[in-house]
């Protein structure tokens, strides 16, 4: 079995059964932001603390990422072999809104209001891993 | 606060121009700024240059003449040319200054626009996940408000047809071709539902004003157009923005809203009292919105009066005479310029085959755009 990789460090955690986003909580204002940063972008307090996501929520809007993406983005597809990939901003039971990848992105099979969950989805195979990244599925 | 006079206006055309440098372009809007407002460059105190793509903007002096004024170089996302007009006021608005220049210009590839997204106070993994990108952002918020206000497929593409036509009488533009609302509709979708021809490009070109105090004007001219309002916003906490990776699930409104406001306060006039508009179109779905951020219709409004052909030229309230970001793409430097070149040359009534009827006295131009700040400019005569 090749080793199975994130695509960047502390956006989920894992290894896990039950892999969540992770964000942070300031604790003088209580805002919630993904990921986690330094200081709060609300009131500027450097209190914030490490939040686990829900992993379930509603779309709020999506858009389909027809054309391959320039760099930076690293997915590691070529202009022949990049298949259209949703994008959505996804309201976390009213924790955080998130910007996340979808599994969807025909307007027949994702829409408004959808109820999603979040899965682990390859993103690209290196020579002895596979490097995976997060994204939300209709439930 | 002094009274500010846009005393004379100058454009370099928008569109590709081989190995054509931006600082030439710059240095052409900036002497057909002069030409127009009766001045030299011996004559201007102060300038400020906005672009994202020149580092130094202030070498159009070596183009003007080498004559020591303060020249400030600026770059504020696609609001940069809101932001050099802004700061050239305030210099005379402060009485420091009598007349200053405001030129910007810019070269950009084809393609949408990239850089590094931690420059963008974005997390690094963030261009890595193919999500830095401005397009895929006007995307998802016209989608949501299509969804909220009822908003149709074919308004978004009457909004570029629109665009087009007016395009297609002015020389300066980058398209000329008029397009049918049925050939935007077939044209690839590139980020749902926004299709191709609803997008602007990134390209090339330049755009310059000569501002003079409304006292030193007298001596100038007999015929002023006045800078009522700039204003300028970046987006709260919560507002959904280009490259949020988060928002609070209670949106902020647009930092154009707030921008919006603020200029109307200062110009002490209301929406209802703007004769001709000049919006943010980076796609016809960011124009649509816009179009109520700005106050100029309700939420929803917009399907009406685009069937309707409200926003046309001889509609009641012209928006993008000139063909708006989707005919004459976006240098970002000089986009906020060429909207205010424009809006001038319809108060003196200049405008040509493009001229708005019934004698247009006030002005309204917005910009908006990455990292979520927005400009909002008031002109009158």
């Amino acid at each position: 079995m090749p080793l199975v990789v994130p695509f960047a460090e502390d956006v989920f955690t894992w290894p896990s059964d039950k892999p969540q986003l992770i964000g942070c909580k300031c604790s003088e204002c209580s805002a919630v932001f993904f990921p986690e940063q330094s200081a709060c972008g609300r009131c500027g307090s450097t209190a914030v603390e490490r939040e686990l996501l829900p992993t379930t929520g509603t779309v709020y809007s999506w858009t389909s990422q027809e054309f391959l993406p320039p760099p930076p983005y690293a997915g590691g597809e070529t202009r022949d072999t990049y298949q259209p990939m949703g994008i959505g901003l996804i309201d976390l039971e009213g924790v955080v809104m998130v910007e996340a990848r979808l599994t969807e992105c025909d307007p027949d099979r994702i829409h408004i209001g959808d109820r999603v969950e979040m899965v682990i989805v390859p993103f690209r195979s290196d020579d002895d891993k596979d490097v995976v990244t997060f994204a939300f599925k209709p439930v | 606060m002094r009274e500010v006079v846009v005393l004379g206006v100058g454009i370099h055309p928008f569109g590709r121009f081989g190995d054509k440098s931006a600082i030439e372009m710059g240095a052409e809007a900036v002497r057909m700024a002069l030409g127009d407002a009766g001045v030299t460059w011996n004559d201007v105190q102060f300038a400020f240059g906005g672009s994202f793509e020149v580092d130094n903007p202030d070498a159009v002096l070596g183009r003007l003449g080498r004559t020591g004024i303060p020249f400030m170089d600026v770059y504020n996302g696609c609001a940069t040319a809101a932001t050099a007009l802004e700061l050239t006021a305030d210099g005379i608005r402060s009485g420091k200054y009598d007349i200053g220049v405001a030129v910007g210009m810019d070269k950009h590839g084809h393609g949408a626009f990239t850089s590094d997204p931690v420059h963008y106070g974005a997390p690094s993994w963030y261009g890595d996940a193919g999500m830095f990108l401005t397009t895929k952002f006007f995307g998802m918020k016209i989608n949501r408000y299509m969804h909220d206000f009822g908003i149709s497929h074919e308004t978004l593409a009457r909004v570029a047809s629109k665009n087009y036509e007016n395009g297609s009488l002015n020389p300066n533009a980058l398209r000329r071709t008029p397009m049918s609302v049925e050939q935007i509709m077939e044209s690839r979708m590139l980020n749902y539902p926004l299709r191709q021809y609803m997008f602007c490009s990134p390209d090339e070109g330049a755009a310059a004003v000569v501002l003079c105090s409304a006292e030193k004007a007298r001596q100038l001219t007999s015929n002023p157009i006045f800078l009522r309002a700039t204003a300028l916003r970046t987006r709260k906490a919560g507002a959904y923005e280009v490259h949020s990776s988060s928002t609070f699930p209670e949106h902020e409104p647009a930092p154009t809203v707030f921008a919006s406001q603020a200029a109307y306060e200062q110009a002490g006039i209301g929406p209802e009292d703007v004769d001709i508009v000049q919006l943010q179109d980076t796609d016809s779905g960011a124009e649509i919105i816009h179009m109520a951020e700005n106050g100029f219709c309700n939420d929803g409004e917009q399907e009406q009066m685009l069937a309707d052909g409200d926003t046309r030229i001889t509609g009641r309230l012209p928006i993008n005479t000139d063909g708006g970001l989707i005919a004459n793409g976006e240098p970002i430097g000089a986009s906020g310029l060429r909207q205010i070149h424009e809006l001038v040359q319809q108060l003196r009534g200049n405008a040509g085959e493009r001229q708005v009827p019934g004698n247009p006295k006030v002005g309204y131009s917005q910009l908006y755009g990455a990292p979520g700040t927005a400009g909002v400019s008031i002109v009158s005569l």
